[in-house]
């Protein structure tokens, strides 16, 4: 390759990384969240959001189903579910 | 959707990548005023897959030894056109850093530039299948430091990267981890809020390389801080400004999640040396 090559900005969103999940996903139960956002920091799909408690969520369009979200969130409010 | 998103889903890191992690706080940290020079590894090739892209600020890789070369020409091209509030950060693996870039890292840090290098510390060559960097630490087996009857894997200690930096009067140098995001985001801002050359290391587990579960990189991350043997600290203008302290955990506790050390398990003697490495750590920073 002679020359620079470009690539759209944020363009890997045409690449839809949740049928990477091996038979699990995380389930965001939305009742005992306090809205501390550490499952959006530790993400490291970067396909989590929310606002106010218990209005957390992923976008399983990307979720790899690595679970670090359920091993920080303080309340419990994320468990990995059978993937369906 | 969320619009500060600056580096976006779909890239092709493993799941429960460290490194995919500490690469969004970063960018998400500096803000959409930055642009980008990677050195090649995990990071440059799973966020960049032709013809994609996972980054919203302008990024650019050349080589595995020169994004310090490039960042300086473009800090140096943005000062040339007076254009002063655009943030240049030059970012690489641990052998992009500690290995085959130092040279150029060097160089960028003694002319002073006003870059922030970033060190995503995953302790190997991951990208090209786990061998060795000088950031493996002590006893990790990686496949150019194989276990057998007269090796216990790695037989040296990490390089002292952030004390290299350091030996250059740069104002700013630091470590952190993907087990402390808010703690890593805040020492983001603090460095660009600095004018010259900044270091930070970030320890970012890597579940294929140390062969660990997924959903532990977390867990990991925390207990390497945890017990010493990976501790945060920051230097502002040499002088030692902050060190994180710690609940001190046994260092086993650490070992024991990842295959790249099982054969340390039943090895007091080899156990022992690292926990000697987390005591001099805890008492060196006064951690506890
Ligand atoms: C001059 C040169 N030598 C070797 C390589 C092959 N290579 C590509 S990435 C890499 C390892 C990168 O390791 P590190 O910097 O720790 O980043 P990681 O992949 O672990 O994130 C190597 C050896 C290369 N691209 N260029
Ligand atoms: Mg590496």
């Amino acid at each position: 390759m002679f020359g620079p090559i470009f690539s759209k900005p944020l363009s890997s969103k045409n690449n839809k990384t949740g049928s990477w999940r091996m038979g699990k996903r995380p389930k965001f139960l939305q009742t005992n969240c306090i809205a501390c956002r550490m499952c959006i920091l530790i993400c490291p799909e970067g396909c989590i959001e929310g606002e106010d408690k218990n209005t957390y969520h992923c976008d399983y369009d990307y979720c790899k189903g690595c679970g670090n979200c359920v091993e920080i969130c303080p309340r419990q409010d994320i468990v990995m579910i059978e993937d369906k | 959707m969320r619009e500060d998103i600056l580096f976006a889903s779909g890239h092709t890191a493993c799941a429960g990548c460290g490194q995919a992690i500490a690469a969004r706080l970063v960018i998400e940290s500096a803000g959409p005023n930055t642009i980008i020079a990677n050195n090649t590894g995990c990071l440059e090739v799973f966020s960049t897959k032709y013809p994609e892209s996972s980054w919203g600020v302008p990024w650019i890789h050349s080589l595995f030894e020169n994004a310090a070369a490039v960042a300086s020409g473009i800090e140096s091209a943005l000062q040339y056109l007076g254009k002063k509030n655009i943030q240049v950060i030059a970012q690489a693996g641990d052998g992009g850093t500690a290995d085959i870039g130092l040279q150029a890292l060097s160089g960028m840090w003694e002319r002073g530039h006003n870059i922030l290098s970033i060190c995503y510390d995953n302790e190997a060559y991951m990208n090209t299948g786990i061998q060795r960097s000088s950031l493996t630490p002590l006893d990790s087996e990686t496949t150019t430091t194989p276990v057998g009857e007269k090796s216990f894997g790695n037989p040296t200690l990490k390089k002292p990267v952030a004390e290299i930096a350091l030996a250059h009067g740069i104002p700013y140098v630091a470590t952190a981890s993907v087990g402390f995001p808010q703690d890593l985001q805040k020492k983001i801002k603090k460095a660009l809020s600095i004018r010259g050359p900044k270091y930070i290391q970030i320890h970012v587990p890597c579940p294929l390389g140390w062969r660990h579960e997924p959903n532990l990189t977390y867990r990991i991350a925390r207990l390497a801080v945890e017990t010493g043997l990976y501790p945060l600290i920051e230097y502002e203008n040499g002088v030692l400004s902050s060190a994180r302290k710690i609940s001190v955990v046994a260092v086993e506790e650490y070992l024991k999640l990842q295959a790249r050390f099982k054969h340390l398990l039943n090895n007091e003697e080899e156990i022992k040396k690292i926990q000697e490495i987390a005591n001099n750590n805890i008492k060196r920073y006064s951690l506890s």
